[in-house]
């Protein structure tokens, strides 16, 4: 941990009447395995479907039927812990998690308790202010999602639907190792990245493939850990930062005014921005863990866990460093491009053509600007990273100014025409002739004597001239050979 | 290990197995002399002896990646006691 | 034509095949006697329909000569394993009106080879008990009665309406299943041949579960032929079942070679238990010069954790139910008992659905699963279970086989054991095979002073089914059992 991560730290604190109070924040995600089928049966894992349609009778615990499990996910459990530089566990159980809820068929979940297939690993934050935290990864297990109940379609009766009963998903569960929402928003945020990377789950929070239980409590520094609540609901990153916000507060008012903090399930209210207790009170919890006498135990060869690791696409951090490195990018703009896949190629191969300090800044500037506003991620955008190549490429061999250049960044949003013939259809080329440019200037001089006897006595002044011979030629003079021409005729120095 | 009328409710509970004050009495003498017979295995040393997890020596087989199966709602939900558009339908949840 | 029903399986399968009688009249004879056959409460669910039909395909398929190697062999089904279209109750209240859309793998493997469907055989609820009195659907009436009363009798459990069944010659054969001894006893106390397969050599899927780690399959026979050709359809991998075996079913019907001269037999000394009748012994002294005889080298061996294999199941196997039976909720199927809220219907339904000595058993596995007690409980039962079945191993590095009583005691009447403990006592000679994973045979050896059949269990190794069915099949000729109960329930 860095000085500039642990003043970030501390000004994290909630600032109470008692004094400062540290957040202390752990974070499981459930992230659904990108399966086409469920983790113990042939039904299609995909989102959606008509209610139980997606459901074998493996997942609605018909009498007599058994769990198979699905080699694919057994895989991707191992890729993502390879990713989160995690331990693999090569010999690894199926547990039973007992309780009763309409949402879950057989009466109990089967999960990994004792002995996950993912041990130990970590997973390193940049954060905006350039400081780097490095999160802990307590493990990763697989286990099944639960059905879906429906309790507005009926006055008295709650519906149960069982397509996402049996679906894939790993459980990643962070140590205590987060201060404050914005490292969890980057936890997550990195998480997600890490396994869009490697393909192991789509991310999507809104469809629920992707979601994240927080765990937060409050202690005054260097004191023990305080009773935490379980904050579920959470389903979009901004929403995150909200619930912490808010749960933190709600902690420390608490404490404040003489209370405890009592460890439940609170559940986030993303209208009120709000947490709740959930109001099902379960009765003390007694899951009864005990390993699946229907699984024998999943014994894992360490030569394949090798070949998984020799097959891991370059993960965010090593692309950070590459982008810092080979292109020379800052820090930061190297973790924004590296942290989406999608925006890490488009960089790639807009730089492949062009100065790639320039790339970057457009790909987060101009770019990033114009698909926010249109609503689109980076695969749709409507100009391609080789179009955007070809328009810096104009720009860098002068044939048009940075100034035109951004208009037709706008047409070719618009109308998806290549930049080149934009260029030429509009006559938007640059005027390089001296000539042109000499007659221009003479004008101006000679129309405004004024300004002429300004500039002898202010040599700034002359930013009024160039902008007038500018908006002459329509913005097509060459900006260089304006002010040489210029300094020229009025008398100053070159610079 | 004998257990009490407390214990034998909790434990139904867990179960969500309605006992009657006559059974949890009942219950209440059958488990403790079940728990008390089978406490005869603290007898047993079993210092540095694994758990069994499996009673025959195989690996556990994998399935493919496939679609297989679904595609059924109405088998599915056949047997329901209550049920509604292919839904199962169960009293009013509150969350 | 001779009686029908008085035929072997092996009898029939050669008289069908050579033409002596149809399919069609072999099931309508065993329909006839099931018919008359009430009071012993052997079946829960009689299908004459579909078991006529099945004949008459059969009759098509032989005429074609394309019979199977059970083709026309009308069959017993316990009602824990799940038939296709037909109701499936494992005999509790809970799985009212339960019609399954799929079968079970044994029995799907069983009309791949012809065999006909007479109906769903009483059980003990969820296989639960050694006496089949606890049915929802009533207890069943052992055939055997006692010489000196008369008195009517359990037929063991929990396959007692399978074995009845069999027993008073209903059906051909019967499949059962056995978590603790719930083929081989009820086999032991009607006369009738019992396998329980080693662990993973016939397919779970399907079948009602009650301890998942325990359950096995098997089939309750006349003879050790039958038996064996019954379990050269019901065998095999599936891949529906991961704990079933990837390995190939041999013919076990070839294994009755008769002749086991050189091998080995051993004699446990830690199953010559307190108080066994002096009768039981005497027929486990007769079983052991039986072999002696036909040139079997026998040995005493030492299996020294058998004493602690019962209560060690009855950790095992109630906490696997407890979790194996939450599915019964009455959400997606069988009976639901309505309710205030959720927890109030779980409640109200699992308290009418699940009778006596199951919600013991769901409590117990409850109970040694919850916290705190699961060390104690149940990762110690498990730890003595490897010690149980390292015994087994050790001794198996000297011995082909293994001698032993099957039971120790003959049939019992209804409500003559009412202590749970003293009744799970009956399964102490076979409980530790399921905790060893495995195979096991019961064999009609005599009778006892009272009249009623006895039988000797023979113990294999792992997979070794046939040296078992060899073994088994001298003891068969050797005891020559031929004693029938008197019919009268017709
Ligand atoms: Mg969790
Ligand atoms: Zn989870």
């Amino acid at each position: 941990m860095n000085e500039r991560a642990e003043a970030g730290r501390q000004a994290a604190r909630v600032h109470g009447a008692t004094g400062d109070w540290e957040i202390v924040i752990g974070i499981e995600v459930h992230a659904q395995v990108s399966s086409k089928a469920k983790l113990f049966s042939g039904a299609s894992a995909d989102f959606g479907g008509e209610p139980n349609d997606h459901v074998s009778l493996v997942d609605a615990a018909m009498p007599g039927m058994l769990p198979v499990i699905n080699e694919y996910c057994v895989e991707q459990a191992v890729r993502t812990g390879l990713g989160l530089n995690a331990q693999i566990n090569l010999h690894s159980v199926f547990d039973r998690k007992n309780y009763f809820y309409p949402d879950l068929p057989q009466g109990y979940q089967i999960s990994q308790y004792q002995q996950p297939v993912v041990g130990e690993g970590a997973v390193e934050l940049d954060m905006p202010d350039g400081s780097t935290v490095e999160i802990g990864i307590e493990r990763l297990h697989l286990e099944q999602d639960a059905g879906k109940s429906l309790h507005d379609q009926h006055p008295t009766a709650s519906f149960v639907d069982l397509n996402r009963s049996g679906v894939a998903l790993m459980e990643i569960v962070s140590k205590p190792d987060m201060r404050s929402a914005d490292e969890a928003k980057a936890y997550v945020s990195k998480l997600r990245a890490i396994l869009r990377y490697l393909g192991t789950c789509d991310g999507n929070m809104e469809q629920g493939s992707m979601r994240a239980d927080i765990n937060v409590s409050v202690r005054h520094p260097g004191e023990p850990l305080g009773t935490r609540c379980e904050i579920k609901n959470v389903n979009s990153i901004r929403f995150m930062g909200q619930a912490i916000d808010y749960e933190a507060h709600r902690q420390v008012d608490l404490l404040e005014d003489g209370g405890q903090v009592v460890q439940e399930t609170r559940l986030f209210d993303p209208r009120r921005g709000e947490t709740r207790a959930m109001r099902t009170k379960e009765e003390a919890h007694d899951y009864r863990y005990f390993p699946d006498p229907d699984l024998l135990p999943l014994e894992l060869d360490q030569a394949w866990v090798d070949q998984i690791a020799g097959s891991l696409p370059e993960l965010p951090d090593s692309k950070k460093a590459r982008f810092v490195e080979q292109y020379g990018l800052s820090a930061y703009d190297a973790g924004v491009l590296a942290d989406d896949k999608a925006a890490a190629d488009y960089f790639e191969t807009v730089a492949s053509g062009a100065d790639p300090k320039i790339a970057a800044n457009w790909v987060t500037g101009e770019l990033y600007a114009a698909l926010n506003k249109k609503g689109l991620e980076i695969e749709a955008s409507p100009v391609a990273p080789e179009a955007l190549r070809d328009l810096l490429g104009l720009m860098a061999d002068q044939t048009i100014s940075g100034r035109i250049a951004k208009d037709v960044f706008e047409i070719m949003l618009e109308t998806g025409e290549a930049p080149l013939s934009i260029v030429e259809a509009r006559g938007l080329k640059q005027v390089t002739d001296t000539g042109a440019i000499e007659q221009i200037v003479e004008e101006i001089i000679a129309a405004n004597p004024d300004q002429v006897a300004e500039v002898k006595e202010k040599p700034k002044a002359i930013g009024w001239f160039v902008g007038q011979v500018m908006k002459a030629s329509q913005g097509k003079a060459n900006p260089q050979a304006v002010n040489d021409v210029l300094r020229n005729k009025l008398g100053l120095d070159q610079t | 290990m004998s257990i009490d009328q407390a214990t034998v409710r909790h434990i139904a509970r867990l179960a969500r197995i309605r006992v009657s004050d006559e059974e949890a009495r009942q219950f209440e003498g059958e488990l403790s002399s079940i728990l008390t017979w089978v406490e005869q295995l603290e007898a047993v040393d079993t210092n540095d002896v694994e758990p069994m997890t499996s009673v025959i020596e195989v690996d556990m087989k994998q399935r493919r990646d496939e679609v297989t199966d679904g595609g059924m709602p109405d088998k599915v939900v056949a047997n329901a006691p209550e049920r509604e558009n292919h839904f199962f339908l169960v009293p009013k949840v509150v969350e | 034509m001779t009686n029908l029903t008085k035929l072997t399986l092996s009898d029939a399968r050669d008289g069908l095949r050579g033409k002596d009688f149809s399919a069609v009249e072999l099931a309508q004879a065993h329909i006839d006697a099931i018919g008359q056959a009430g009071q012993l409460n052997a079946f829960v669910t009689e299908t004459p329909d579909i078991a006529l039909e099945m004949a008459a395909r059969s009759d098509e398929r032989i005429a074609r000569g394309e019979a199977g190697p059970l083709e026309g062999v009308p069959l017993g089904i316990k009602d824990l394993f799940c038939t296709k279209d037909t109701l499936t109750t494992a005999s509790s209240h809970i799985l009212d009106g339960f019609v399954p859309a799929y079968e079970s793998t044994v029995t799907a493997n069983l009309w791949r080879d012809g065999a006909v469907m007479l109906g769903k055989t009483n059980c003990d609820e969820f296989a639960m008990g050694s006496s089949n009195e606890t049915s929802y659907y009533g207890p069943v009436i052992n055939p055997w009665r006692r010489a000196s009363d008369g008195a009517q009798l359990v037929p063991g459990g929990s396959s007692g309406g399978s074995a009845s069944a069999v027993a008073a010659r209903l059906c051909l054969a019967a499949t059962a299943t056995d978590t603790g001894g719930s083929i081989r006893q009820p086999g032991a106390l009607t006369g009738l041949v019992g396998l329980k397969p080693t662990y993973g050599r016939c397919s779970r899927w399907g079948i009602v579960a009650f301890a998942s780690s325990l359950d096995q399959a098997g089939p309750l026979t006349r003879s050790v032929r039958d038996a064996a050709i019954m379990l050269t359809s019901m065998a095999g991998h599936d891949a529906k079942d991961t704990t079933s075996v990837d390995l190939p079913v041999p013919d076990y019907e070839a294994a009755l070679t008769g002749d086991i001269r050189g091998m080995r037999i051993g004699i446990p000394k830690e199953y010559r238990i307190d108080g066994m009748p002096a009768e039981i012994d005497a027929l486990w002294q007769q079983g052991i010069s039986w072999l002696q005889d036909a040139g079997a080298e026998v040995r005493d061996i030492t299996l020294p954790h058998t004493q602690y294999a019962l209560p060690a199941y009855y950790i095992v196997a109630p906490a696997e139910a407890s979790s194996n039976l939450a599915r019964y909720d009455g959400v997606r199927y069988g009976l639901r008992v309505p309710g205030d809220d959720i927890t109030d219907m779980y409640e109200n339904t699992r308290a009418a659905g699940f009778g006596a000595e199951v919600k013991r058993r769901i409590l117990i596995g409850t109970y040694v699963l919850s916290a705190g007690y699961y060390d104690a409980y149940y990762i110690k039962a498990q730890k003595v279970r490897t010690l149980i079945k390292r015994d087994f191993e050790q001794a198996f590095e000297d011995v082909d086989l293994i001698l032993t009583p099957t039971t120790p005691n003959a049939a019992f009447a209804p409500g003559e054991i009412t202590d749970p403990v003293t009744m799970y006592l009956n399964d102490i000679f076979t409980v530790t095979v399921n905790m060893a994973g495995l195979p096991g045979i019961s064999v009609p050896a005599g009778l006892s002073s009272d009249g009623l059949p006895l039988g000797l269990q023979l113990i294999g190794k792992a997979f070794d089914e046939e040296t078992l069915f060899r073994g088994a099949g001298v003891l068969e000729e050797a005891a020559g059992f031929d004693a029938e109960p008197d019919v009268w329930w017709a």
